[in-house]
């Protein structure tokens, strides 16, 4: 044990109080355990939204991504400023709809919309096969930091048990309740870090971050802005497209919707939240002064730029401070995603298959499902494989074949019906899935395609497959009298 | 269409023409690449942008007690 891993496993025992604490003053039936009795206020809900946005992703990918390809990093800032602006009329309409209908998890949302207990099964099916990688994202990262930043003295298949032993422990004894108070300790710390690093790497490095760009602009000109080729405009746009219709279609996002008292606190959040998106910016920021300090980081070890500099800037017990901020990044969105894909797990596969089961069967099918469903994931981090990355655009891409369906029947318009939807999301997904299966893009199939379709990203080819399917068959389909899905 | 609907266009063209005409390194603007600047603009924008939204839409003028009538669209 070094000093790093002492700083670092502190914190965590702090998570680990706040999340145990959740608990006080509920009686933990699946309300309040999965949705938080539908009672947080308008700054717990932020804190939960916020938790979710900072994930181990944003912690490293953000940095790393700005290392790595530079300019186009900026794409992260830009998707999720235009999904704050779509959340303004989407999550009111979510959380309306659920609550007159009772609905706690995002295929019911999809179900009772639609009309179609299969298509509820389906979207369930979907999500938990986009979540599942999600939660793996999150472990992998968390090893990774762990490693980093205790200098190799906690070994990542150690972090990896420890890290997921309290995010299931405090889950199962406190559900959200849990996961909202650790959000809070999180947030503050990786508030800090990022604040310092983003501020303190280009001043010590370059004397500024304008120094600090005027330099990488002198050895890489060109590199702060988008190229021509590869990360051009339409990757750039097409990706920003993908994520800002993704981001709160992830079933966790649902549930966080669900949690809220009021439906006025989503709109409060769209106004406050591309402010605190800001603090993405300052990791970069860590990321960029990366660029000419540790240079060489190839492929998927862009991720470690930030953790490498810290290493060889700051002494060990402040390292073990970046490394606590990164495991809360891990755990926070982690537990979220973890009581979601157990509520999903009951509430939508379970329940459905075994109409006759009690409340209180249910309940023990939660509690048993969060462990399992942490062994898997734990399983499916230590097994290694896919890089961080790879995982991530695979759980964005199918998740984002459940916006089309739900967007539309959101304007109210008989354009969709059940059929529609379960084409469309059935298209998008096995596209999305095939390409990922099989590796290959548009370049393969049509290489003679213009240029500029061959920089898309696949998910919004499977978008448009999907949209495309969607409209034809809900036409098709249509009978006389249909008034077709409506929300709310 | 209400006008605050056509507002949440705003951040969208901006960003759309930040990729267009916005995409380049120089000149700095207050030591930020040119499209890191456009885009930090972007962000603020954004937020404003949502606070003009937030302040037109008529489904914020209610009380907030949890028990909000449904807006009309």
């Amino acid at each position: 044990m070094n000093i790093a891993s002492i700083v670092i496993l502190m914190p965590l025992a702090v998570a680990a109080w706040a999340g145990l604490r959740g608990r006080r003053g509920h009686a933990m039936d699946l309300v309040q355990w999965s949705i938080g009795g539908r009672g947080f206020s308008g700054l717990l809900v932020f804190m939960l939204m916020a938790g979710e946005l900072y994930t181990t992703f944003t912690f490293l990918g953000a940095s790393g991504f700005a290392y790595g390809h530079g300019g186009p990093a900026l794409y992260i800032l830009v998707y999720t400023c235009l999904a704050f602006v779509l959340s303004y009329w989407l999550l009111p309409q979510v959380w309306r709809f659920a609550r007159r209908h009772g609905a706690m998890t995002q295929p019911e949302v999809f179900a009772k919309v639609f009309g179609s207990a299969p298509l509820g099964l389906v979207v369930a099916a979907v999500a938990l096969v986009a979540l599942v990688p999600y939660l793996v994202v999150q472990m992998k990262g968390l090893g990774l930091i762990v490693e980093i930043t205790s200098y190799g003295a906690l070994s990542p298949t150690a972090a990896v048990w420890i890290g997921a032993s309290v995010m299931t422990l405090y889950v199962s004894v406190s559900g959200i309740h849990g996961s909202a108070l650790t959000a809070v300790v999180k947030d503050i710390l990786v508030l800090a870090v990022c604040a310092f690093l983003g501020l303190y790497l280009p001043w010590h490095y370059d004397g500024g971050i304008g120094e600090m760009f005027r330099h990488i602009e002198a050895a890489r000109p060109g590199f702060l802005a988008l190229p021509a080729h590869g990360m051009n405009a339409v990757w750039f746009l097409s990706t920003v497209a993908l994520s800002s219709l993704g981001m709160y279609f992830w079933p966790h996002a649902f549930s966080a919707v669900f949690t809220a008292r009021s439906e006025r606190s989503f709109r409060k959040n769209a106004v406050v939240m591309p402010l605190y998106a800001l603090v993405m910016l300052l990791a970069m920021f860590a990321g960029y002064a990366a660029v000419l300090q540790v240079p060489g980081l190839q492929g998927g070890q862009i991720d470690l730029a930030l953790l490498k500099l810290s290493l060889q800037t700051f002494d060990p017990w402040f390292v073990g401070v970046i490394g606590a901020a990164g495991m809360l990044t891990a755990i926070v969105p982690g537990s979220i995603m973890l009581i979601s894909a157990s509520t999903l797990l009951a509430r939508s596969l379970y329940q459905p298959l075994r109409p006759a089961c009690t409340d209180a069967e249910l309940v023990r099918v939660t509690r048993v499902a969060a462990p399992l469903l942490t062994l898997l994931a734990v399983g499916l981090t230590l097994q290694g494989g896919s890089s961080i990355v790879a995982l991530l655009l695979m759980g964005f891409g199918i998740v984002t074949q459940l916006a089309p369906s739900l967007l539309l029947a959101m304007l109210g318009r008989p354009f969709v019906n059940r059929h529609g939807a379960m084409a469309g999301i059935l298209v998008g997904v096995a596209f999305v899935a095939f390409t990922v299966v099989t590796g290959t893009g548009l370049r393969h199939w049509w290489p003679e395609a213009p240029a500029w379709v061959k920089e898309l990203n696949t998910g919004v080819v499977g978008l448009g497959l999907n949209a495309v399917a969607l409209v034809l068959v809900s036409r098709l389909t249509r009978r006389a009298g249909d008034t077709g899905a409506r929300l709310p | 269409m209400k006008p605050h609907h056509a507002l949440a266009c705003v951040p969208v063209l901006f960003a759309v023409a930040g990729v267009l005409w916005g995409n380049r390194v120089q000149p700095f603007i207050l030591g930020l690449p040119f499209f890191m600047a456009w885009t930090i603009a972007g962000v603020l924008l954004t937020a404003v942008v949502m606070a003009l939204v937030y302040r037109l839409d008529p489904a914020n003028r209610q009380e907030e007690d949890g028990q909000e009538q449904e807006h009309r669209r």
